[in-house]
């Protein structure tokens, strides 16, 4: 029992004839389990890495060469829409809902989360969500009664999106995928707030919260805010093209700014909610690697709530190029920058908890130090382009692409492989194998920094983003062709990856309750924990309960 | 540039510090088993490593500040030249006002000289959706949005091509919404006007080649959308071809101006440049060959 998964347990007796697959399939479409409901999210989350990840491939084999034929322009420009609206709403958000549904619960020393059936419902809706926008190319007309996927971007740009330059029914699809996913969104949100208000053991004050758990919570509260917008904004756009309500319609005098203004309300934000997630997972591993304490927990606390705050009044950022005029630029720009201090603070306290530790460079840690590096570059170019001249410049240019990219690959996809390699020992009773990570780390490092370096390059050379071929002679082939390399190791890297997840399941070393000698409640479990998660509800006197345990001597609980 | 060694300088050191911290502090075979020391914080070292920050940031944000309200300030000189740009799917309109000179894809402008600015001033709107301007070496973008406009100005000192391409998303072949702007001479730009002013209905009698492709030209949906002043034509959908044959490129750049390249493009746009919205007009090879030699003839 301890050393099987749920997962593996379900195919060791389906294939052994002892239960019949359908009977596996109702459990885990039934199941309100946190714990399952938070695998399935991550299991779904990695099936839409897949496809988004072929996707980039596509697109980056098209751009190696100038006047490439390799795919055309309609299909480059649906390419690049589903890529952004896959990655952002059905990978990022679901992968780290998953962990906060898997975790928040068990860290807290709870045995479920507040509402189960919600929680199902969300999962379950916004999977559907995803169904939906890639039924787009079966089921929506596209021009000649073809199934066509969205092609207006992720951020879907009124009017572009109107009827008359959208014809067909590709854009409802996106529209009415986010709205689903949406739903499943806030409920997901609904539920980790409540859960982390409600549901705490006995002496596990808000202020000895494992650090993943205040940053999930206020995720969660800026979900509630985020999502609100984007949904209106869906619903309005809906009615634009159905009944003819011209929110957007610039044909009939409606406002394409509004369109910008509602989904940067929502966008802006949206880069926190799925980078805070990865703050917690590093928040997490980086203090047991170390063997110390985080550094300045309080600081921690309050730069988050301060992040989550300034994250609402930066949208404007966006839209430097719009023509907004001087006062509301400046405004922005000063939001926008501020929004480094309470970052910076975090850098810091990092620097800091690793500083005078013992350092053990297990793959969970090294995927942390290149977190720490490449948020620190991706941080540093985010305040160039915060300087509004500069992105009058810059903005729509390949130099956002490799921007922003630094943060959602650089610094949210090296914290998530972080945390498979730290949690999954505890999700599965196994250790996945470090050989094979260290490959996976060395390979997708190399990758990393051949695509997203090098494409800084072409966008400081005038290269516009969104474009499915160019021109030779501009300068910008070779930088190009070197950013398609870079894609190639990626993938070989999260081939690696994947092989290994598959792999350790079976193989692995058996883990044990704390392999990692770690300090939070869901190593005081069982591994993979039970269904109730604990026998008898835990009582805390510190941040780190588990330490109290382990150094009776020397207890944590002297120091608060 | 502040900018620039800022961050740079902030990268150099916290990168160091980080890089230090992990080579120093690595576990090593040779030490003991207990624990570091642990430390939970120090709120000498948390507050300044909050208050420098905000010092940068406000250093950053007021530098900044000044060139946004700096270049809102900038006041017109008088011998500023106005220009009119309108963004279409995927192609761009140029009227100047002052002159009575409409022209597309190709914009001509004179260099200026910090003694005697003629800067050129862009008002900026869109026909249908978003686009974007940007000549990389001329000036940052400017959005071209329905409904609104904007303004921009340029003023190249050096005579040449300068390239730049729409850099909004703005539909199928937003990659070919290509930016040709060229800086003239003062001398070579009033020249340029001249040629532009004249009418284009020039005498074809010599040319029966170019009056019948005129007449094919005339009699079909060709002038639903395009200009040829003079002419009946007066469509307003498609870019003015008063003077075509002037024009380096076709379809906003992506293709030379030659006989061979505008007969492949009358006769298939899509095949040249997919998704461009030119329908193509199913002409006789005949009509093809006639209307391919009255549009060279429009300089």
């Amino acid at each position: 029992m301890a050393n099987a998964t749920p997962v593996m347990e379900a195919i060791d007796e389906t294939l052994a004839g002892k239960r019949p697959v359908f009977e596996v399939v109702y459990e885990w479409a039934t199941t309100v389990d946190h714990k399952k409901i938070g695998l399935m999210y991550i299991f779904l989350a990695l099936i839409f890495l897949i496809v988004a990840g072929i996707e980039a491939i596509l697109m980056r084999i098209q751009l190696a060469v100038p006047n490439n034929h390799f795919i055309s322009p309609q299909v480059f420009n649906q390419l690049f829409t589903m890529h952004g609206t896959t990655m952002v709403f059905f990978m990022g958000m679901p992968i780290l809902f998953g962990f906060g549904n898997y975790l928040v619960p068990l860290m807290i020393g709870a045995r479920d989360m507040a509402f189960p059936r919600l929680n199902a419902f969300s999962f379950w809706i916004s999977a559907f969500g995803g169904l939906l926008l890639y039924f787009s190319y079966f089921g929506a007309s596209g021009l000649y009664g073809a199934g066509s996927a969205p092609d207006v971007g992720w951020f879907a740009y009124a009017p572009l999106t109107a009827k008359v330059f959208s014809p067909g029914h590709s854009t409802d699809y996106w529209t009415l995928s986010l709205l689903l996913s949406g739903i499943g969104t806030i409920g997901t949100a609904l539920n980790i707030v409540t859960t982390t208000i409600c549901m705490r053991c006995r002496g596990m004050t808000m202020m000895r919260l494992p650090l993943l758990v205040w940053l999930f919570l206020i995720t969660s509260c800026m979900v509630f805010i985020a999502i609100g917008p984007l949904t209106a904004a869906q619903i309005m756009l809906t009615l634009d093209r159905y009944i003819g309500a011209h929110f957007f319609d610039t044909q009939a005098g409606g406002s394409a700014v509004l369109w910008m203004h509602y989904f940067w309300i929502f966008g802006h934000p949206e880069v926190y909610i799925l980078v805070l997630p990865a703050f917690a997972f590093v928040n997490e591993i980086v203090p047991v690697f170390s063997r110390k304490a985080i550094f300045g927990y309080p600081a921690m606390v309050a730069a988050t709530v301060a992040i989550g705050f300034i994250s609402l009044s930066v949208w404007a950022h966006h839209m430097f190029t719009v023509g907004l005029g001087a006062a509301g630029n400046t405004f922005f720009v000063f939001a926008t920058m501020v929004i480094s201090v309470p970052t910076g603070i975090k850098i810091f306290n990092w620097l800091a908890t690793i500083w005078g530790g013992k350092i053990h460079f297990a793959t969970p840690m090294i995927f942390c130090v290149g977190f720490l590096f490449q948020f620190l570059i991706a941080g540093l170019t985010g305040i160039m382009l915060s300087a509004a001249p500069f992105d009058w410049q810059l903005s729509a240019s390949y130099f956002v692409v490799a921007h922003f990219h630094y943060v959602l690959v650089g610094a949210i996809v090296f914290a998530l492989f972080a945390a498979f390699y730290y949690w999954y020992p505890k999700v599965t009773g196994r250790m996945m194998s470090e050989t094979l990570g260290k490959w996976h780390f060395w390979l997708f490092l190399i990758g990393f920094h051949l695509t997203f370096d090098f494409m800084h390059v072409p966008g400081l050379l005038g290269m516009p983003r969104r474009i499915y071929t160019y021109e030779a002679g501009r300068g910008w082939e070779m930088w190009n062709l070197i950013v398609g390399i870079g894609a190639i190791f990626q993938v070989v890297g999260t081939v690696c990856f994947i092989f290994n997840l598959i792999r350790s399941c079976f193989r692995g070393e058996i883990a044990g309750h704390d392999p990692w000698d770690a300090w939070t409640l869901e190593w005081a479990t069982p591994s993979p924990p039970p269904s109730y998660n604990f026998a008898i509800e835990p009582t805390v006197h510190s941040r780190r309960p588990l330490w109290d345990l382990k150094h009776p001597e020397d207890p944590d609980s002297d120091y608060e | 540039m502040l900018v620039l060694s800022i961050t740079a300088s902030i990268f150099l050191i916290v990168g160091g510090l980080l890089l230090y911290a992990l080579i120093r502090f690595r576990h090593r075979s040779t030490d003991s088993d207990r624990e570091p020391p642990q430390i939970y914080g120090s709120d000498q070292i948390e507050l300044a490593w909050t208050v420098i920050p905000i010092l940068i940031v406000v250093m950053l944000f007021l530098s900044t500040a000044r060139v946004i309200l700096g270049t809102e300030r900038i006041s017109k000189p008088t011998s500023a030249l106005d220009v009119t740009v309108i963004g279409h799917q995927f192609w761009w309109e140029y009227r100047y006002p002052k002159f009575g000179v409409v022209t597309a894809n190709e914009l001509h402008v004179p260099t200026s000289d910090p003694g005697n600015p003629t800067p050129t001033y862009l008002k900026m709107s869109s026909a249908d959706v978003s686009h974007s301007f940007w000549v990389p070496r001329l000036a940052g973008k400017m959005d071209l949005i329905p409904n609104r406009v904007n303004t921009m100005w340029i003023d190249p000192e050096q005579p040449g091509l300068y390239l730049g391409q729409c850099a909004q998303y703005c539909g199928t072949q937003h990659a070919k919404m290509l930016l040709r702007v060229y800086a003239q001479t003062p001398e070579d730009f009033a020249a340029w006007i001249k040629q532009q002013q004249k009418s284009a209905s020039q005498d074809l009698s010599s040319n029966t080649a170019a009056v019948e492709g005129q007449t094919v030209f005339l009699h079909n949906a060709c002038i639903n959308c395009h200009t040829v002043a003079g002419t009946i034509a007066t469509g307003r959908f498609g870019p003015d071809l008063t003077h075509l044959a002037s024009r380096d490129t076709l379809a906003s750049g992506p293709i030379q101006n030659t006989p061979e390249n505008l007969k492949n493009w009358i006769s298939d746009p899509n095949s040249m440049k997919p998704g461009a919205l030119m329908p193509s007009m199913h002409l006789s090879g005949h009509d093809l060959d006639a209307v391919t030699a009255y549009l060279i003839t429009l300089h």
